[in-house]
């Protein structure tokens, strides 16, 4: 199972951080990209991962209202919405992508986060494509 | 600007079925503004039909470029060694741009990836508003600097119609009423006195009632002995 997080630096890093070091553990499938806010992440991004092969995606960033640069989660979100449009259209469950919000003290939101996804994974099957590159 | 909206994903695999080398082609002008053709939507297509290429076994070959303004030859030009070996184009230009691509590539199958919606400005990010009706023949020193052409539904001339209700057009509640902002931008200039001058019944032949419009500027035009030193200094 490969399953890419996009974490945003201030928010769900640090509460994966804590999540390891508090012994909430959640999945190793999980390969976590740091970014500075999840506005960073693009359309593209998340385009990508799954062509490269992620079984699903998630995007993590700050509770509303309290993004750093104010409203980048918001465009995050927006960003998602369209994506999963995007999924659907190109043969793709939307399911296999989210957007979730939580603050950086929320370890156990980030290891229940991780579990959605896995569950999601785990009821859809893995990615297609990696039948079609075989 | 021309404002256009890019067609669904759907509609755009629909047109692509048959054509396997593909060049998604965006334009850095008016649809990169309104976010329907710029260099990030080319690029977010044309993953999205790599994606749905891989996960269907199609075996496409999907590239991108993105161009300064589609709707010049000079410019199109430009895409020449991107084009090598394709069979099929999807412009993200407006109409204009796709037709010019076709014009300097006629071999090539073009395939519309926006529906071109009228000349407009943006109102806000994300929201475009049509605001010229292209009529050929503009009455705006007249009407307070709002175009009763495109801005009102029923394109009249002289003052509003029975369906303008508290400012708002009776073809929908969230539509301003054309007359009604006239009105109000007259009053603002203190210009009220244009309300009373009456518009002649318009002749609609300079629009696209008189079929297809050239527009020639002679003093641009090159004569024919003029053409012949530019090609020979080349």
């Amino acid at each position: 199972m490969k399953i890419i997080g996009f974490v945003c630096l201030d928010s769900a890093l640090a509460a994966a951080e804590q999540a390891g070091s508090k012994d909430k553990e959640f999945s190793s499938a999980v390969t976590l990209v740091e970014v500075p806010c999840t506005g960073r992440v693009d359309v593209v991004h998340i385009l990508r991962a799954f062509r490269e092969g992620a079984d699903a995606v998630f995007i993590a960033g700050c509770l509303e209202g309290n993004c750093r640069f104010q409203y980048g989660n918001i465009e995050a979100k927006k960003r998602v919405i369209l994506t999963k449009s995007l999924l659907q259209s190109a043969g793709l469950e939307p399911d296999r992508l989210e957007m979730f919000n939580l603050a950086s003290n929320q370890e156990w939101r980030f290891a229940e986060i991780v579990q959605e996804m896995v569950s999601r994974v785990e009821k859809l099957g893995p990615n297609p494509l990696e039948k079609v590159n075989k | 600007m021309i404002i256009a909206e890019q067609k669904p994903l759907n509609d755009i695999i629909q047109m692509l079925e048959g054509h396997q080398r593909v060049l998604v082609v965006g334009c850095r002008s008016c649809v990169a503004v309104c976010l329907a053709g710029g260099e990030k939507e080319a690029g977010i297509l044309a993953e999205s039909l790599r994606l749905h290429s891989e996960l269907k076994g199609k075996g496409w070959d999907i590239e991108e470029i993105t161009l300064e303004r589609a709707c010049e030859k000079e410019w199109v030009r430009e895409m020449e060694g991107a084009m090598e070996g394709k069979n099929a184009i999807i412009s993200l230009a407006c109409g204009v741009g796709a037709q010019v691509i076709h014009d300097i590539y006629p071999g090539v199958f073009v395939i519309p990836g926006v529906n071109t919606i009228s000349m407009g400005a943006p109102e806000e990010q994300g929201i475009y508003m049509e605001k010229c009706g292209g009529c050929g023949d503009c009455v705006l020193h007249l009407t307070g600097g709002i175009c009763p052409v495109a801005r009102c539904s029923k394109s009249l001339l002289n003052g509003p119609c029975g369906g303008s209700q508290n400012g708002k057009c009776e073809i929908d509640p969230e539509t301003p009423c054309g007359w009604d902002l006239i009105y109000r931008s007259l009053k603002e200039q203190g210009r009220l006195d244009l309300m009373d001058v009456v518009i002649a019944p318009k002749n609609w032949r300079p629009s696209r009632s008189g079929g297809l419009r050239k527009t020639v500027r002679r003093e641009a035009v090159q004569t024919e002995e003029e053409k012949k030193i530019r090609e020979a200094g080349q």
